[in-house]
């Protein structure tokens, strides 16, 4: 049982990376990864939000949204099939679920919220966190493992975010074409990363 | 034709202010459903119908958004469209849909419509706002039909399908390229196209600051000098 999860997790974290195999929460990766701070900030709050979510939105599609799953609430509702409001519902966990971790950590932890605070909103549109979610409801996760997957994903992407933030700090010494300078070489940069990441194809734990 | 507002509205989107080259906006479906013509086409057909209808529906309402909330209000709007553009695909192209997997869901989050739901259409009448719609729908499917073409001719021979390179496995004489039917060719692609897109229009060339990095100032390096 142990090596089934530790085996979602490996492949959650380097083969099937959210960020380099499925492109997603492109838009911040490319955004927040200029420098090492920012990017291990808003890494940690993927991580975070994604080990949540994943889970919270899983209870959801189990209990409530799925076809046939109000029966513990009332016999007669067997029939009852809400799965077209998969996306909202998801959405709206996600953005209410930003809403209050931000109250928490600004509540509790304020150090933290001063290294994440500008992060915490952006991520209710980032689309790593939704994919998660998404991804959690095609393959039909259980509980165990979507929390499993929601952890090793927001690590993976964390990852992907950092090692590319190192790149480009050091590319700031480099002297390419005019026109490739900046997004264009951050997208050469991001295709070799994603090279390297699939070396992990394969792996079996 | 057009007045002034509504034309640039228009056409700055195609190569001046293009969604996924400039705004940087929408890049997850762009690199992530173009392995193929035909499921990009539909991409680009269902993004532009939610963003015209969001755009449009958003501006309309613009003045009864209180500010606080209007993240979560646009989000509702949004991913109502998505809803029906799902339930739409699932009903009439049920191969395609199953083909582009979450990335239907995941128009709910795509930047561009986000982005201009809370770029232009808070601050625009419907009209602008349609316009503004359809020149970034158009902007961001030009990038993803061109990427999507050169993966499907290189990568596997063929356009929408067709055979175009015949394969050497058929008898033909093509070898298919392997690299560009997986992710990483999506990257290298689209960052040729910003390159050749700004050699073009210089004026997009980004400018980088001088940035802190570890307490020491470094300065940018210096543009290539023309031999």
């Amino acid at each position: 049982m142990a090596s089934h999860y530790l085996s979602l997790f490996v492949r959650a974290v380097f083969v099937e990376n959210l960020a380099l195999a499925f492109f997603l929460g492109m838009c911040s990766y490319l955004a927040v990864s200029k420098r090492v701070k920012t990017a291990i900030g808003l890494g940690i709050a993927v991580t975070f939000v994604l080990t949540i979510t994943v889970p919270l939105n899983q209870l959801l599609l189990q209990r409530v949204l799925s076809e046939g799953s109000l029966t513990w609430l009332h016999p007669s509702l067997a029939t009852v099939d809400l799965s077209f409001l998969v996306f909202l519902s998801f959405i709206g966990t996600i953005a209410a679920l930003v809403q209050v971790v931000e109250m928490v950590i600004d509540r509790y932890a304020p150090a933290l919220y001063a290294a994440l605070g500008v992060f915490l909103p952006l991520i209710a549109v980032n689309c790593a966190i939704l994919g998660g979610s998404l991804f959690m409801a095609e393959r039909d996760y259980t509980f165990g493992e979507s929390v499993v997957f929601g952890a090793g994903g927001g690590i993976g992407w964390l990852l992907a975010v950092v090692a590319l933030a190192s790149v480009r700090e050091k590319l700031r010494y480099a002297n390419p074409p005019a026109a490739l300078r900046g997004l264009g070489l951050t997208f050469m940069v991001t295709g070799l990363l994603a090279i390297c990441f699939m070396a992990f194809a394969g792996i079996q734990l | 034709m057009l007045d002034k507002q509504s034309r640039s509205a228009l056409m700055d989107p195609l190569f001046d202010d293009n969604p996924i080259a400039k705004q940087v906006l929408g890049i997850c479906s762009a690199l992530a459903v173009t392995t193929l013509m035909a499921p990009s086409f539909v991409m680009c057909l269902a993004v532009t119908g939610v963003l015209v209808a969001s755009n449009v529906s958003i501006s309309l309402i613009r003045k009864w958004i209180p500010s606080s909330i209007r993240i979560i209000v646009q989000l509702t709007v949004i991913s109502s469209l998505v809803i029906i553009t799902d339930q739409l695909l699932k009903a009439y192209a049920y191969s395609v849909s199953r083909q582009l997997s979450v990335f239907v869901g995941l128009i709910i989050t795509n930047c561009i419509i986000m982005g201009r739901a809370e770029g232009f259409a808070m601050q625009n009448g419907p009209k602008a706002s349609f316009f503004d719609a359809v020149g970034n729908s158009v902007g961001y499917s030009l990038v993803l039909l061109f990427v999507a073409a050169f993966r499907e001719l290189f990568g596997s021979g063929s356009l929408f399908g067709i055979r175009i390179l015949p394969l050497v496995s058929d008898g033909g004489w093509y070898t298919p390229n392997g690299l560009m039917v997986l992710s990483p060719a999506a990257f290298f692609l689209i960052g040729g196209l910003i390159w050749a897109l700004r050699t073009w229009k210089p004026k997009q060339i980004e400018v980088e600051p001088v940035v802190e990095i570890d307490h020491a100032v470094v300065e940018p390096a210096q543009p290539r000098q023309a031999a």
